[in-house]
C-alpha cells in the first residue's frame, strides 16, 4: 500500500544549483520535513536542512515548497497528491548551502529596537484584556516567512529601507505593552521604515502562527506615525509653540 | 597531522547553549561592565529546546491559592524527586524562582493574568497548589524569546551555529572549547577563563522523544572526557502524553497542560485507569507514576488502537481549549487531521527530560572541574528521581543566574588565558576530519537509529537487570562501529558530518546511564525496575556519581546530604505545608 512520492529539493550553494530528485516512500500524515529525513538518512546525508523541534513551535525549518513559504514541519505531503513538490530556500535570503539560508540580518535588526522600558516596578497589575493585545504577538516562533513573501524585503535594497513584518510585530509588542514608557515611533518613521509597507497583508497570509500582523501591528504602527507627523492640528501647534518638529523627516520612500 | 589555521577568539566566560539557562547565565555575566561575554549555540538563537516547554513556568506566588509559598514547592519538588535531590539546590531553587519569574514579567513577558490582573497560574502533575504561570501553552516560547531580546541588549557576543567537540583543560583548569562553525567547517578556537556549560540533555538518545534533534548531550559529553562528575544518570523521565499517531508525529509533546485545564485520561474500555494508580491526586499525579500507569494499561491490553491511552479535554467546551491550549489545538488539527475540542485523542509516553548530568555545587554551580560550571537539564540535582512539570523552566532561570554569578565571581582568583597548546589542536583538528577520510564506514544515521533501538528495548520506561546488561553489550558494539563512522559530502553545513559527534556524545552518556541502572537495585522515581519492584530506604541515602578516565566508566556512590532539621520538619505534618493550619501558631 505504500507508494512513493517524488521530491524535487533545490541542492547548491552560493555558486549556484540545481534541483535534484529524490524518491520517498509515503507514510500516513507525513510531513515534507519528515521526507527530507528519509533522503538525509538513506541517500544524502549532507543534505542541508534546518529543523530543530519539528513541532511548529520552533520556526526552523522555513523554506518555499511550490514557491510557497512554508514551515516544513507542518506541510503534508497529501495536501500536494498528485502533484509534483518542489523545495527551494528562502528566496530572500543569501543561500548557505540547499536549503539553508543566511538570516543573519534579522539578528542584526533584532539589536536596533528598544527593550520593554516599564513605568512600574513588577509584579505588573495587568488585566487580561490588555494582555490579550500584545499576546498574540508573543506567538511569533521568528520562522522569517514573513520576511521571506515581503516584497520590499526581497528587493535588495528594501532591506536597508524596512526592517520586515516580523520586526514591526516585535516593535508593536514593546508599544503596545501597558506597562511600557519607550518610545518608538521616531525609530518606526525612519529607520525601521514603517510607511515601506503597503499593504498587501502576505506576510499574514504566510504566517504559521496565524498573527494578523498587517491588520493588528502594522496598520496600527503606521497610525501612530501618522499621527504624530501628519497631523495637521499638531503640526499647527507645535509651529505655534515654537517646538520644533521632535525629528528628522520620515523615511517615506515608496517601495517598487 | 591537519595544521589548518584556526580562529582565535578571547572572553572572560563563554557560555555554551543558548536555551534559557545559558542566555540567563550570559545575561548575570555580563551584568558586570568590562566583563566579555560570549554565548556559542549550534543552532540559531532562540530555536534551543527551551521553546518546546509549554505548560508554565513554576513559582510559588499563590496569586490563586493564597496559603502556596517557597516551602510547599521545596516540599513537592523533594517528594516528587523520591529525596535524592540536593535539597540545597531544592531550596535554592523555591525560594528564588518568584523573583526571576518577575525579572521575565520586566524584560517584556507577558503572563495570562487573574481577574485581580496578577500572573495566572495553572495546576499541574503533583503541584500542591496552583503554581504554574504561563502564556497559553507556549510559556518556553516566551521566555527564550525574552531572554534572546535582553541578551541582545546586554552587549554579549553570539556565535551561532558553531559545534564544540572539546573542552579544554590547562593545569587542572578549564582553558576554553574547541569546534567548528557548521557553515563551512572552518575550525574555530575560544579561549576563555571560564566555561559555562547550558547544553541540555540528551533525549534524542530514544526514538520516541519530545526533544528536538539537539538533545545529545554535548556538554555533558564533553565535561565527562575532560573530568566532570556525572550523578543520577540513570534517572530518565519519559513524559506520560505524547502524541501517537500519524507515525511521523510520535512523541511530540502534549503538554501537562491538557491535563491542568481539566483532560481527563481513559483506556480503551473507557476506564478512568488512574483511579486505580494514585485514587487522590488522578490525573494529576507525577509524571513517573501517570507514564507507568499508561505503558501497565497498554501491556495489559487496554491501549487505543495505537498503543496508548485517551486524553480527552473536550467536556471543557472549545472556546476554552482554544484560549488555553491555542498550540495543541493547532498541533492536532494540522498534524494528526483531529479537532481536540470536539474529540478525544491518543496518547502515551515518550521521553522527555534528563534528569540526571554534570554534579554542580549547589550556590555557584560549579562543577567539580574549576572554572567549568553547569546550569539547567545538563546540570544534575535539583529534580532527583523525576522533575516536577514547570519545575524545568524556573531551574533554567535560577540556575543560569547563578551559574553566571559563579562564572564572573571565579574570575576574581582566575589568571589569564592557558597558552594554547598547538599538538592538543592539531590532533583534535584530525579526529574530526577522520570520518571525511573513512571509506565505507558506517552511517552515523544509521548508528542513531540503532541507539535508539537498544535504548528503547533495554533502557526505557521498563527495565531490569538481565535486559540492562544485555543492552549495554550491543552498546559497547556498536561503540566499537561507530568508531568506523564515515561521511560524505563537503564540509560545508553537513548535517552528516555534525551527526557524528551527536553520535559519539549520546554512545558515551547512554553507556552511563545503562551502568547506572544496574548500580540502582530498586525502583525509584523514573527509574522502574521489575526485579526489584520496591522503593527501597537503604537506596535513598545514595546518589550514583560516574568518572570516565578516556577508556572507563567508573561508578561511587555518594550520600545524598541529609536536611538540616527545620526543613526536615516540613515532612512531619503528613501534607503540603501550606495545607497546614496549626503551623502559625507552632511557629
Amino acid at each position: 500500500m505504500s507508494t512513493d512520492v517524488t521530491l524535487k529539493v533545490w541542492r547548491g550553494d552560493k555558486t549556484g544549483g540545481e534541483t535534484v530528485e529524490y524518491h520517498v516512500p509515503q507514510e500516513t500524515g507525513m510531513v515534507v520535513l519528515d521526507a527530507l529525513h528519509y533522503i538525509q538518512h538513506n541517500e544524502a546525508p549532507d543534505l542541508a536542512v534546518r529543523w530543530n523541534c519539528k513541532a511548529a513551535h520552533c520556526g526552523s525549518c522555513g523554506a518555499e515548497v511550490n514557491g510557497q513559504p512554508k514551515l516544513l514541519c507542518k506541510t503534508r505531503l497529501d495536501d500536494y497528491a498528485g502533484q509534483p513538490v518542489e523545495v527551494r530556500p528562502m528566496q530572500t535570503f543569501p543561500v548557505i548551502k540547499d536549503l539553508v539560508t543566511d538570516v543573519s540580518w534579522n539578528y542584526e535588526v533584532a539589536k536596533k529596537i528598544p527593550m520593554l522600558a516599564p513605568t512600574v516596578p513588577a509584579p505588573f497589575n495587568m488585566q487580561q484584556i490588555d494582555a490579550d493585545r500584545v499576546q498574540e504577538f508573543h506567538r511569533c516562533i521568528e520562522c522569517f516567512l514573513c520576511q521571506d513573501t515581503c516584497h520590499v524585503l526581497r528587493n535588495h535594497e528594501g532591506q536597508q529601507q524596512y526592517f520586515g513584518p516580523r520586526f514591526m510585530i516585535k516593535i508593536a509588542e514593546f508599544e503596545m505593552h501597558p506597562m511600557d514608557g519607550a518610545d518608538r515611533v521616531p525609530l518606526l518613521a525612519q529607520e525601521a521604515g514603517v510607511n515601506m509597507c503597503n499593504v498587501t497583508k502576505c506576510c499574514t497570509e504566510v504566517c504559521p502562527q496565524h498573527i494578523r500582523i498587517t491588520d493588528n501591528a502594522i496598520i496600527p504602527l503606521k497610525e501612530r506615525v501618522a499621527d504624530r507627523y501628519y497631523d495637521p492640528v499638531k503640526i499647527l501647534l507645535r509651529r505655534l509653540s515654537g517646538k520644533k518638529d521632535q525629528t528628522a523627516k520620515p523615511n517615506t520612500t515608496v517601495a517598487t | 597531522m591537519a595544521h589548518e589555521a584556526y580562529e582565535t577568539h578571547d572572553y572572560d566566560i563563554i557560555v555554551i547553549g543558548a536555551g534559557g539557562s545559558g542566555l540567563r547565565a550570559a545575561v548575570e555575566a555580563s551584568s558586570v561592565p568590562g566583563v566579555k561575554v560570549a554565548v556559542i549555540t549550534k543552532s540559531l538563537l532562540g530555536k534551543a529546546h527551551t521553546v518546546m516547554a509549554e505548560g508554565g513556568v513554576a513559582a510559588s506566588f499563590g496569586n490563586l491559592d493564597a496559603p502556596d509559598g517557597w516551602e510547599t514547592h521545596f516540599y513537592d519538588t523533594m517528594r516528587s524527586g523520591h529525596f535524592i535531590n540536593d535539597y540545597r539546590m531544592v531550596e535554592i531553587f523555591a525560594k528564588e524562582a518568584p523573583d526571576r519569574v518577575l525579572e521575565l514579567e520586566t524584560w517584556g513577558a507577558v503572563f495570562d493574568r487573574t481577574r485581580e490582573g496578577r500572573i495566572m497560574q495553572r495546576p499541574f502533575g503533583a503541584h500542591s497548589f496552583r503554581r504554574l504561570c504561563h502564556i497559553g501553552d507556549h510559556t518556553g516560547l516566551e521566555l527564550i524569546r525574552t531572554m534572546q531580546y535582553k541578551a541582545l541588549h546586554s552587549g554579549i557576543d553570539v556565535f551561532q551555529e558553531v559545534t564544540m567537540t572539546k573542552l579544554l583543560v590547562k593545569n587542572g583548569r578549564v582553558a576554553g572549547a574547541f569546534g567548528y562553525f557548521r557553515e563551512d567547517g572552518r575550525f574555530v578556537l575560544f579561549r576563555a577563563r571560564a566555561v559555562v556549560l547550558a547544553t541540555g540533555g540528551w533525549g534524542k538518545i530514544f526514538k520516541v522523544t519530545s526533544n528536538s534533534w539537539e538533545s545529545t548531550g554535548d556538554g555533558a559529553a564533553l565535561a565527562f572526557r575532560a573530568g566532570a562528575k556525572l550523578k543520577d544518570m540513570e534517572m530518565v523521565q519519559f513524559h506520560p502524553t505524547g502524541m501517537v499517531w500519524p507515525p511521523g508525529v510520535r512523541g511530540i509533546l502534549v503538554t501537562e497542560g491538557v491535563r491542568g485545564e481539566g483532560g481527563l485520561l481513559y483506556n480503551s474500555e473507557g476506564e478512568r485507569f488512574m483511579q486505580k494508580y494514585d485514587p487522590e491526586r488522578m490525573e494529576l499525579s507525577s509524571r513517573d507514576v501517570v507514564a507507568r500507569s499508561i505503558f501497565k494499561e497498554v501491556q495489559a491490553g487496554r491501549g487505543t488502537p495505537h498503543g496508548g491511552a485517551w486524553l480527552d479535554i473536550s467536556h471543557k467546551g472549545p472556546e476554552y481549549v482554544k484560549a488555553k491550549l491555542p498550540g495543541m489545538y493547532e498541533q492536532f488539527l494540522t498534524l494528526a487531521d483531529l479537532d481536540i475540542t470536539r474529540e478525544r485523542f491518543e496518547v502515551a509516553p515518550t521521553c522527555h527530560y534528563t534528569m540526571g548530568g554534570l554534579q554542580v555545587d549547589p550556590e555557584t554551580c560549579a562543577t567539580n572541574l574549576p572554572g567549568l560550571y553547569a546550569a539547567g537539564e545538563v546540570a544534575c540535582g535539583l529534580h532527583g528521581a523525576n522533575r516536577l512539570g514547570g519545575n524545568s523552566l524556573s531551574d533554567l532561570l535560577v540556575f543560569g543566574r547563578r551559574a553566571g554569578l559563579g562564572a564572573r565571581q571565579y574570575l576574581e582568583g582566575a589568571d589569564d588565558f592557558a597558552p594554547v597548546d598547538e599538538a592538543e589542536l592539531n590532533a583534535e583538528m584530525d579526529r574530526v576530519l577522520e570520518p571525511f577520510g573513512r571509506e565505507g564506514g558506517v552511517n552515523p544515521y544509521k548508528v542513531h537509529e540503532r541507539l535508539q533501538e537498544i535504548m528503547t528495548n533495554h533502557a526505557g520506561i521498563m527495565r531490569s537487570g538481565p535486559v540492562l546488561e544485555e543492552g549495554l553489550s550491543k552498546l559497547l558494539a556498536l561503540k566499537d562501529e561507530a568508531s568506523r563512522m564515515s561521511i560524505q559530502g563537503s564540509r560545508m553545513y553537513n548535517p552528516g558530518w555534525h551527526a557524528v559527534f551527536d553520535v559519539e556524545n549520546m554512545l558515551l552518556l547512554c553507556e552511563g546511564i545503562i551502568r547506572s541502572a544496574l548500580e540502582r537495585k530498586e525502583s525509584r522515581g523514573a527509574h522502574w525496575r521489575t526485579d526489584y519492584p520496591d522503593e527501597l530506604p537503604e537506596w535513598q541515602t545514595i546518589n550514583f556519581v560516574e568518572r570516565f578516565d578516556g577508556e572507563k566508566i567508573q561508578i561511587d556512590t555518594e550520600p545524598v546530604l541529609s536536611m538540616p532539621e527545620t526543613l526536615a520538619k516540613l515532612f512531619t505534618y503528613g501534607k503540603a505545608p501550606g495545607l497546614v493550619t496549626e503551623r502559625g501558631a507552632e511557629a
